[in-house]
């Protein structure tokens, strides 16, 4: 059973780890399905906080967009995989974390025209 | 963007801070160059993107200015945003609505401000002893500190040289807000931290898609353009990429990958290593024409250990720093304390010497620090590295016994292998064993890159 931590905004992946108020906690089962979600709110925006949920829920890895690099190599070090930079809905970076093809700096938004 | 015309893009890509066109929908319509080298986006990655996710501005995110009643009046904003590169830059935010001809609002305009060499130059954190950000008096600080202004009004290429942790890259950036160029980029390339292939992608970029038209990715040169690119670990730099970089410094042109068409950029090299080039291209493992390209002007950083009354002019300085952050009051250090700082090695240099001040300063709950403030193997005996003697720092290492920097690394990096080896993989039995902070293992496994593959 794989963990994996969505920082979100509305439906969206949240632009900044740290002014996050919400995220998902996704468990993906053997075939890399989702077995089970939780969302939790947080009390304040907080990047410690957040680290702090990911060591206590055992994530293995996590999903948001703009992040610190202190946080990266901290959550690296705790053996927790960052895809950061992550601009779109949560829906399709959770379907392409499941198929393997997320990587950090993806643009899932589908572009309007200027 | 396609109604502006082309004289106003030229126009808003010559201005030095960042400017940015946003559509009523919040969509990002046009970023200027400044404002591409600051978020490390560019205007055609993020067309039609929401502002919000590209700008990532903290202030917009807790209350976006459209969203406020007086919108239409322009409004500055001071805070901080994040880049592609995961740096918080702080920036002051100029927001003001467009007004059409019938009085509706037809579109938003942001100025970025990058407040990174401001901050350098508030006038509270001058220090007498110091340039810009450069703590020192030693002799050979005070020479570098002497022919730094000269050398940063030159346009010749800088090699700067030193151990890890010796402050190249604050060097490189003095060097830079010193220059005619302090207001346009200074953009950051570590060569040792991606594989070549996506080494070469990051540095030139990515051409334009031949059926879409559109940049895939700028490159650092690109975004470099009219500013600085400092190039970290230039040592490391692959062969291939070594031919590119001095084809670049000497036709002052860059080919992006998939593309035969040269794009001009005007740009300043400075490059820095903790290896030795003259050796690597005896060695034959670092080209020579680039290396004598490059070696225009150079500047060697010492070692902390031999920067004397330095060590303790820099423990204040990131005393006082890390208390006026952590709002501590803490004035100075116990003699004890100051003993055990000032006879210690440094083998990670003013950067192990600002984490260990900082940590203290953190713990500490009087207005002195004390002994045991300061980091456990900084106090305590190990087996492995002898924290009491500053010798071991410089011993030259028993095996092969040349005395060289490149052997004293392949010495640490083979104390890690073993030590890791017998934890079982265990980082913080290893730290243990090898007598470090795991902080301090961590740090150096990074450098090593081992497990960072």
């Amino acid at each position: 059973m794989k963990k994996v931590l969505l920082v979100l905004d509305g439906n969206d992946i949240a632009p900044r780890f740290d002014l996050a108020m919400e995220v998902a906690v996704v468990c993906l089962d053997g075939d890399e399905k989702p077995a089970e979600k939780k969302d939790i709110v947080l009390a304040r925006p907080s990047s410690e906080a957040l680290c702090e949920l990911v060591a206590s829920e055992n994530v293995h890895a996590v999903i948001c967009g703009g992040i610190e690099k202190d946080y990266i190599q901290y959550l690296a070090w705790k053996d927790v995989s960052v895809v950061h930079s992550v601009m779109g809905p949560a829906g399709i970076a959770l379907s392409r974390f499941q198929t393997g093809t997320l990587k950090s700096g993806d643009i899932l938004f589908e572009k309007r025209k200027v | 963007m396609k109604d502006l015309p082309v004289s106003l893009i030229c126009v808003l890509d010559q201005i030095p801070i960042g400017v940015c066109i946003i559509g009523r929908d919040r969509g990002i319509v046009f970023m200027n160059r400044a404002l591409e080298a600051i978020t490390g986006f560019s205007t055609e990655q993020c067309a039609g993107l929401p502002c919000s996710h590209v700008l990532r501005f903290n202030k917009c995110l807790e209350n976006c200015p459209v969203d406020r009643d007086e919108s239409r009046e322009r409004c500055v904003l001071e805070g901080d945003i994040i880049n592609q590169e995961n740096q918080k830059i702080p920036v002051r935010v100029t927001f003001a609505s467009l007004i059409d001809e019938s009085g509706e609002i037809s579109a938003y305009v942001e100025t970025i401000d990058d407040l990174r060499q401001a901050r350098v130059i508030d006038p509270a954190r001058i220090n007498p002893f110091s340039s810009g950000r450069i703590v020192g008096r030693c002799p050979q600080m005070e020479k570098i500190l002497q022919f730094l202004p000269v050398i940063a009004q030159s346009e010749a290429p800088v090699v700067i040289t030193g151990q890890i942790g010796t402050g190249k890259d604050l060097l490189a950036e003095e060097l830079h807000h010193a220059s005619l160029r302090a207001n346009s980029p200074f953009i950051t390339f570590h060569c040792g931290a991606l594989p070549d292939s996506l080494a070469e992608s990051e540095l030139f970029g990515v051409a334009k898609d031949t059926f879409t038209g559109v940049v895939k990715k700028p490159g650092k040169f690109r975004l470099a353009h009219k500013g600085t690119l400092y190039i970290a670990e230039v040592g490391d730099l692959a062969p291939l990429l070594q031919t590119k970089l001095l084809n670049s410094l000497d036709e002052k042109i860059i080919y992006p990958i998939g593309s035969a068409k040269s794009v001009p950029v005007d740009v300043r090299i400075i490059a820095a290593t903790s290896r030795d080039l003259g050796q690597m291209v005896q060695d034959g493992t670092f080209r020579s024409e680039l290396y004598f390209r490059l070696n225009a002007l150079s500047l060697h950083l010492p070692p902390l250990k031999e920067r004397g009354e330095d060590r303790r002019l820099l423990m204040d300085h990131f005393m006082r720093a890390h208390a006026s952050l952590l709002n501590k009051p803490v004035t100075g250090f116990s003699d004890a304390c100051l003993e055990k700082l000032l006879e210690y090695g440094y083998p990670g240099n003013i950067l192990e010497l600002k984490h260990i001040v900082e940590y203290a300063v953190s713990l500490c709950r009087t207005e002195q620090i004390e002994l045991r403030d300061l980091p456990a193997y900084l106090t305590e005996d190990f087996a492995g590295l002898d924290a009491k003697s500053p010798v071991s720092a410089e011993q030259p290492p028993p095996k092969g016994g040349a005395g060289r920097q490149g052997d004293w690394s392949a010495l640490e990096h083979q104390m890690i292998m073993d030590a890791l080896l017998e934890a079982n993989g265990r980082r913080g039995k290893a730290a243990r064993l090898l007598g470090w902070g795991r902080s301090t293992l961590w740090r150096k496994m990074k450098h090593y890159r081992i497990g960072f593959e």
